[in-house]
């Protein structure tokens, strides 16, 4: 088994670890420690370098002027990306793109890419995607109470969502709503592309959580009427629509837990043998080697896990299970690598001098986001008990 | 928590400024005629809170604004909410 990595893999490391290094992590000096924007400015030089690196829209499709690179490099590139202090919830701002959160769309209709995909990957349009309600996230076969009925021309929109980034500054958003009945589940959801200028579609409030720059707000749709030509997909088959990419996503996103505790290990690293306690370094105190070990440990489990998943992706084969696998890892070792680095900081470490703080608390959102840990291990559970379970190595 | 900031105005005076906390924030300043003429924050990089940031506000403003604020640790999106309602991007029911 070689898990050595090509040549071309090594130099795009090199290239966006240095890109975050020089060009990102200086910028952050003069940001507000929990900001998730550029200035206008320096996103603009950016985007325009990353476009002349060939590396903008990552999670596009090569036919849509992606890289096409893989779900292997493109996790690799994830763990780089993800290596400053913004870096979990807006790797590197945004410069490279915002392709991957809307892959429903590599899916639309001639006129709906025209419209909406295409300025979309120009970074001139912006997008959200709506699916979450207040009645549940985990399980939206049985959750989405928001009821999409057909009138004439068009569709009528009527319901709430929670937990929605970016809607209050989109132009448009990816909606699921119920066309049939509850007991259909998955296929009775439908996918609208909304306007954001909708009459009868607005954002009520900012959710406030755990990370304040990055938020989330709450929708409501009354009477909000969409074209039908606005469809994504089939009708009740809004799951249908690029299903295989969002699991692909899913073992990128863990890919992107895994940046920040390799910078928070890192970082305690270069600091337990500059920092004195009781007559040693923190670094000759066994307790603290013990803890950086542990990191080490937790490190290479969730990152062989995430490869794994992510070949197995490349190579065509089936991976849910083992994305679902990923993710639990993924996120789980990444919040107590970035604990125990804080613990080695002592009071800096809870400062926001230091972006470990910002860090530990995002890091407990991606338990939740993306599939909760319970909802990964039902996945894992159910493919198991019905005998698609594979032996790990094939 | 109102989405609307709903708090008194205080006229935004040296001495009114000082007995502001050190904390992050946001907040709001009126002219004459209650029309919010700044909305701020006091972020993690303000030098002793809301208490620096409207020190500098009313340095800038001079005298005769009045100010409310909110003291959270969720200043950016609470801000960013702010923001989007007096611009009509986002509207509270």
């Amino acid at each position: 088994m070689d898990l050595s990595l090509s040549y071309e893999q090594q130099s795009l490391i090199e290239t966006v670890r240095r890109f975050v290094r020089e060009r990102i992590v200086p910028l952050e000096d003069d940001l507000d420690p929990d900001a998730s924007e550029l200035p206008e400015a320096d996103h603009e030089r950016l985007a325009a370098e990353t476009k002349q690196m060939g590396l903008f829209n990552l999670g596009a499709p090569a036919e849509l002027g992606g890289p096409d690179i893989g779900t292997v490099t493109t996790s690799l590139l994830a763990i780089e990306m993800s290596q400053h202090r913004a870096g979990l919830y807006t790797p590197c701002y945004g410069v490279f793109g915002s392709a991957a959160g809307l892959a429903q769309l590599f899916g639309a209709t001639d006129q709906q890419k025209e419209k909406y995909l295409y300025p979309t990957l120009r970074g001139e349009k912006s997008g959200f995607f709506a699916l979450t309600e207040p009645s549940g996230g985990s399980d939206p076969g049985r959750s989405v109470r928001t009821r999409a009925v057909r009138d004439g021309d068009a569709w009528v929109l009527n319901g709430s969502k929670v937990f929605i980034s970016g809607a209050d500054t989109a132009d448009y958003g990816l909606v699921f709503a119920r066309t049939g009945s509850l007991e259909d589940g998955r296929d009775g959801l439908t996918c609208f592309i909304l306007d954001a200028d909708t009459p009868g579609f607005a954002v009520r409030r900012v959710i406030h959580t755990l990370r304040s720059g990055h938020y989330a707000t709450e929708l409501h749709f009354d009477d909000a009427r969409v074209p039908a030509e606005n469809m994504l997909g089939e009708l009740n088959k809004g799951f249908g629509v690029a299903n295989e990419l969002l699991t692909r996503q899913r073992v990128v996103y863990s890919a992107g837990c895994l940046g920040p505790a390799y910078r928070a290990h890192e970082m305690a690293v270069e600091y337990a043998p500059q920092r004195s306690v009781f007559k040693k370094t923190l670094a000759e105190h066994e307790g603290i080697q013990w803890m950086l070990v542990d990191n080490e440990m937790d490190l290479r489990t969730a990152t062989l896990a995430v490869l794994h998943a992510a070949d197995l992706a490349d190579r065509g084969r089936p991976f849910r299970t083992e994305a679902a696998v990923a993710k639990i890892l993924a996120s789980e070792a990444a919040g107590r690598v970035v604990d125990r680095c804080i613990q080695i900081h002592g009071g800096y470490g809870v400062t926001k001098d230091l972006p470990l703080e910002r860090w530990y608390r995002e890091l407990r959102i991606r338990r939740i986001g993306e599939g909760t840990t319970e909802t990964q291990r039902m996945v894992i559970s159910r493919d198991i008990l019905a005998a698609r379970h594979r032996p790990v190595l094939r | 928590m109102s989405v609307r900031m709903t708090k008194p105005w205080t006229d935004l005076t040296d001495e009114n400024v000082a007995r502001l906390p050190g904390q992050t924030g946001v907040y709001e300043i009126a002219g004459a005629s209650d029309e919010v003429v700044a909305t701020g924050y006091a972020g993690g990089r303000s030098r002793f809170g809301l208490r620096s940031e409207l020190a500098d506000r009313l340095t800038e403003l001079g005298a005769g604004h009045r100010f409310r604020y909110e003291v959270t640790v969720q200043y950016l999106s609470r801000y960013s909410e702010l923001v989007g309602i007096a611009a009509g991007r986002i509207r509270p029911a």
